[in-house]
């Protein structure tokens, strides 16, 4: 018998992002990839450009190339990112090893999950981080000085 | 059971970032409410804190291990990903290699510029 | 309502046939709905007035047998679990769960889930096979012991996790919730000595790992199993494992000759109830 066609329904890249009407998780999900990768990209430049200083080259000080307003703003953004990896990640650490996930109960209807277990601490989390982007903002906005 | 030893230290890696570049955004964000560790006042980022820092060896050490911890987590976060896009078990297997020759290099030369900053600024200092 | 007036919802249903089409479409039908009617009876009243040729799974009609499985309304959810009127005002999708090939319209193909299922070992394994075989005794467990395991047995292997997983929208090869699940549940049963044959699939690059915690199998398991929970404590294990901080344990022995139906000493008691 001839094999029967069959035609692939993978989300592909736009399952990752949504689709659909998603709990809140999921959007913790992948703004954790965002901003893993946006991290990751701004590191590996960090690398390159802070090494330069061996050759007594400092391109972050007043007044040399990375000193201005747009470099500034894109940095800000790597602060933002970094608040909310880290805080969230520390909630992923927790909940994946199933610490803060809750133990095997029995399911009766209408069912409770291990995501509204560890909620209070995604919320938690994300009230911490956006203090935290408040607190950096004051410094990025120059109130400090 | 790789597998399980590679996610693990990215975890554990995660945590050891957590406060190491917690530390880092503290003194390179907030000098200007707080002053730690920029001794010369003003920006943290200016060049005589940044030389009066790497003349401290606790920072050449933080950097170094914060370096190497980073781009572990890092590339293998990266790594996660593109594995997931279902890709061939030969690029799979040229994707690791890459990012371990990448992982390695930019560790050497970060570790390189680290330990160099820290010899020269001391010797400045002693200038 | 019996005599109550029908209201009229336009059914946008995905329709494929791999004999004639090259890629899916969408094809409309307005069905009139009464309180109370299901996703599989408006499918029902289409394919007895409107068109025959239409394809779906089903069997048991009451969210038993896991076959009708169907992203309604963009939502991966059992079309006979499902009223209508529930979720749909005037206008309802009903597509194959996606993450799966499609085999005919609404028809997905669950066999490479039930293959990654089977390649986890899901079946109490244990050394004595004369006592198997042949068995002279029964085994006992607590309560307790059973809470460990028991939410994770109540799944119907219908595939809406595999449907709703993010990782598995791109990663062909993740083993993905429901088999992962099925791991954790005879890992954490006391009659069972497999935790060890099933750490090398459990833990390989497309096993635990790459779930990443995003919850959409917890949000639209229609059972309550929670396979996210169960993922979470699979990684747990397979990390303490790996660390060498696992407790050890032997499968539980059977309980022989006279005394049976007598708790055991080495049982624990029955713990306050978690519902």
């Amino acid at each position: 018998m001839a094999e029967i066609k069959r035609h692939d329904n993978r989300l592909g890249l736009w399952g990752w992002l949504g689709g659909g009407r998603w709990g809140l998780e999921r959007y913790a999900y992948i703004l954790h990839r965002v901003t893993g990768l946006g991290i990751l990209l701004y590191f590996l430049i960090h690398i390159f450009v802070t090494n330069l200083r061996f050759r007594g080259i400092y391109l972050w000080v007043e007044g040399s190339f990375f000193d201005k307003p747009i470099f500034k703003v894109g940095e800000y953004l790597v602060f933002v990112a970094f608040a909310y990896h880290a805080l969230n990640g520390i909630r992923l650490v927790l909940v994946e090893l199933g610490v803060a996930v809750g133990k095997p109960i029995e399911p009766v209807y209408p069912y409770k999950t291990s995501l509204t277990v560890q909620r209070p601490l995604l919320i938690v989390m994300m009230l911490l981080a956006a203090i935290v982007v408040a607190a950096g903002g004051y410094e990025f906005l120059g109130l400090t000085r | 059971m790789r597998e399980t030893r590679y996610w693990t230290w990215h975890m554990a890696a995660g945590v050891v970032i957590f406060f190491l570049l917690g530390l880092h955004m503290l003194i390179m964000h907030t000098g200007g409410i707080t002053g730690w560790f920029s001794p010369n006042g003003g920006s943290a980022v200016s060049k005589a804190n940044s030389l009066a820092r790497d003349r401290m060896l606790f920072f050449t050490v933080t950097y170094i291990l914060l370096l190497g911890t980073a781009l572990y987590h890092g590339l293998y976060g990266l790594r996660t990903i593109l594995f997931e896009l279902t890709l061939k078990p030969a690029v799979e297997k040229a994707i690791s290699l890459i990012l371990l020759i990448v992982g390695l290099g930019l560790f050497g030369l970060g570790t390189w510029a680290a330990v160099g900053t820290h010899a020269l600024a001391l010797a400045g200092g002693r200038g | 309502m019996p005599g109550e007036a029908a209201r009229e919802v336009r059914f946008h249903v995905t329709r494929y046939n791999p004999e004639r089409d090259a890629a899916p479409y969408v094809q409309t039908f307005t069905v009139p709905v009464r309180e109370g009617m299901t996703v599989l009876d408006g499918l029902h009243y289409i394919k007895e007035n409107l068109d025959a040729s239409l394809v779906w799974r089903y069997s048991c009609r009451m969210g038993v047998c896991g076959s009708c499985g169907m992203l309604l309304n963009g939502r991966p959810m059992l079309a006979c679990n499902t009223q209508i009127l529930h979720i749909a005002g005037t206008d309802l999708t009903v597509g194959p769960l996606p993450n799966f090939d499609i085999i005919r319209d609404l028809v997905p193909d669950l066999v490479p889930m039930f293959q990654k299922h089977l390649s986890l070992n899901p079946f109490i394994v244990r050394e004595d096979d004369e006592e198997l075989n042949d068995p002279a005794g029964e085994f006992y467990q607590s309560p307790q012991q059973l809470e460990e395991y028991l939410q994770f047995t109540y799944c119907i292997k219908c595939g809406l996790c595999m449907a709703g997983c993010p990782t598995l929208a791109t990663d062909a090869r993740f083993l993905g919730p429901m088999p992962l699940t099925s791991a954790q549940r005879y890992n954490s049963d006391t009659r069972d000595g497999g935790r060890g044959l099933r750490r090398e699939q459990a833990g390989s690059p497309h096993g635990a790992f790459r779930c990443h915690y995003a919850g959409e199998c917890s949000h639209v398991c229609p059972k309550g199993v929670d396979p996210a929970k169960a993922i979470q404590h699979l990684k747990r294990s397979l990390v303490l494992d790996y660390l060498h901080l696992a407790r050890k344990r032997q499968p539980c022995e059977k309980m022989h000759g006279p005394g049976q139906g007598q708790p055991l000493a080495n049982i624990a008691a029955p713990p306050a109830r978690t519902v």
